[in-house]
């Protein structure tokens, strides 16, 4: 392999991730079965939730639903693909790659575009059996951009906050190291009821929790009643800069023992 | 019976001795029945519902949960034995094939068991109480370890099909389904979405978190038990059946 700039390497570690990926039918089912699952149990299982007093979201439960298991389907696409990362160094592809790259930065990039596309994936597919099921999107065209930008932001942030750890660790190991904080940080938000409606030390987690202003600006962005815009795009914003420095920080580390 | 007592023994040991086994089948389901609670404690409120506190309610969800992670245990150990060429050893010898069977199946009895324990102890600590008393403990014990059972011959069966680890990971996707697509979060006639109503009614797990359920909540409903016991009583002779007979095959392989 030639030493190649930031860009061949990018779409070359794009390319090798989404073809491993997309020809593994179990990486592949995974990543879209999760989101499909917590959307079917939650949004067909508890809508009448939506009838209890001082639940007050326009778009109907389906679309509330919806909100969280976007943004899930986004962050799972960026935690599973930075379990590849630990893969490749356990196999020995990552000190071969290190070797032969240049710029070392290409190779983050082209595991987040590969993230990128994997997120898109579970993400179509989402939305496409929320439709059928009756998903009401409220929103203006910009909201929808609105929304879908801050679920391709939460994936940057989880695809680098993994690969710091990955790059620091080194092996499959890491797997839980990675996971457990997404897991958290998704579900100690006001996943089922709006905020006001959380009970005991999960409304306490969610008050400091930032995915709560996130996910309360992506349901608003739905429900064409837009909230809390800017102050969810200054935390998802402050995360993605935190994390691309995490990640650099563990490149570093990998780089010194590569 | 010494035979199977030495399997069961080392299956026991093998699988209490693995904390990465153990910890997560109890942490994580106490942990979601703790995020539930808070979560949905609103759901109460709804007209109809069945105790005005969700833990309550809540609470037959870890039992189940705790026999998933009992099914990829299984599936694990058994995958294990195979891929290691324990099971290729075992062959050799005049050990009988139920035998074999029932030693495997006993360390997912004794993990069952230890979930089943923890979870009646933080019902007790946090909740209210089991409504059938003293005596209704025992049979929510004896009904988890009937469930464990029948996840754990279920994970059996898949291993020794397809006699590798990964083909049991890839199911327990399928497992959390049959959780998801059940009567977990409200019961089965304040389910408004019709078709997730009937697909809850057909769901053998909906029964078994009811039959639990009648025992922390309502005290002794015969019915609840009657269909708790039948659906996973029924699947765990169904599993054990075909796990045997995979084991039947896989031993001719060898």
């Amino acid at each position: 392999m030639s030493r190649g700039s930031f860009f061949s390497v990018a779409r070359a570690v794009a390319w090798r991730n989404i073809h491993n990926w997309a020809t593994n039918p179990a990486l592949v089912i995974p990543g879209v079965l999760f989101p499909m699952f917590f959307f079917t149990a939650f949004a067909g299982g508890l809508s009448r939730i939506d009838n209890v007093p001082g639940f007050d979201y326009g778009a109907g439960y389906t679309t509330f639903v919806y909100g969280f298991v976007l943004l899930q389907a986004a962050t799972f696409g960026g935690v599973f693909s930075s379990f590849s990362i630990a893969r490749d160094f356990e196999s020995g592809f990552s000190r071969r790659l290190m070797l032969g790259a240049a710029n070392r930065g290409g190779i983050v990039a082209g595991y987040w575009i590969a993230a990128l596309v994997r997120a898109l994936t579970n993400i179509g597919v989402i939305t496409v059996v929320a439709l059928l099921v009756g998903l009401e999107v409220h929103g203006s065209g910009i909201d929808i951009v609105g929304l879908y930008t801050l679920a391709f932001l939460m994936n940057a942030f989880a695809l680098l906050f993994g690969t710091g750890v990955a790059m620091r660790l080194r092996t499959m190991q890491a797997g839980p190291a990675i996971q457990t904080p997404a897991f958290l940080l998704l579900f100690l938000a006001p996943v089922w009821v709006p905020y006001d409606l959380l009970t005991g030390w999960v409304q306490a987690a969610a008050s400091v929790n930032p995915l709560t202003l996130v996910l309360e600006a992506g349901r608003g962005f739905l429900a064409g009643d837009p909230t809390k815009v800017l102050p969810a795009f200054a935390v998802v914003a402050l995360l993605v800069s935190v994390s691309v420095l995490w990640a650099r920080g563990g490149l570093r580390s990998a780089e010194r023992v590569a | 019976m010494s035979e199977v007592a030495l399997l069961a023994q080392r299956s026991v040991v093998r699988t209490l001795r693995q904390p990465a086994m153990v910890v997560p089948s109890l942490v994580f389901p106490l942990l979601l029945l703790s995020i539930n609670t808070s979560g949905l404690e609103t759901a109460t409120h709804l007209p109809g519902f069945p105790t005005n506190s969700y833990f309550q309610f809540a609470l037959a969800i870890p039992f189940i949960q705790g026999a998933l992670f009992s099914a990829n245990s299984a599936g694990t150990n058994v995958a294990s034995d195979i891929e290691s060429g324990f099971l290729n050893r075992l062959a050799l010898t005049p050990l009988r094939r139920v035998s074999l069977m029932l030693g495997q199946l006993t360390g997912i009895l004794a993990l069952g068991l230890i979930q089943a324990l923890t979870f009646v102890v933080v019902g007790l600590a946090f909740g209210d109480g089991i409504a059938a008393g003293p005596a209704g403990v025992v049979v929510l014990v004896l009904l988890s370890l009937t469930i464990s059972l029948a996840f754990g011959a279920i994970g059996a069966f898949v291993a020794l099909r397809a006699g590798n680890g990964e083909a049991v990971q890839g199911t327990f996707p399928l497992f959390f389904a049959a959780l998801f697509l059940s009567s977990m979060s409200l019961p089965r006639d304040l389910i408004e979405t019709d078709w997730f109503r009937t697909v809850a009614t057909w769901n053998p797990v909906s029964y078994m978190l009811e039959g639990i359920r009648s025992l922390v909540i309502e005290g002794w409903d015969a019915e609840a038990l009657a269909l708790g016991f039948a659906c996973a009583g029924g699947i765990a002779l169904i599993a054990v059946a075909a796990a045997g007979s995979a084991l039947r095959t896989r031993m001719v392989r060898t």
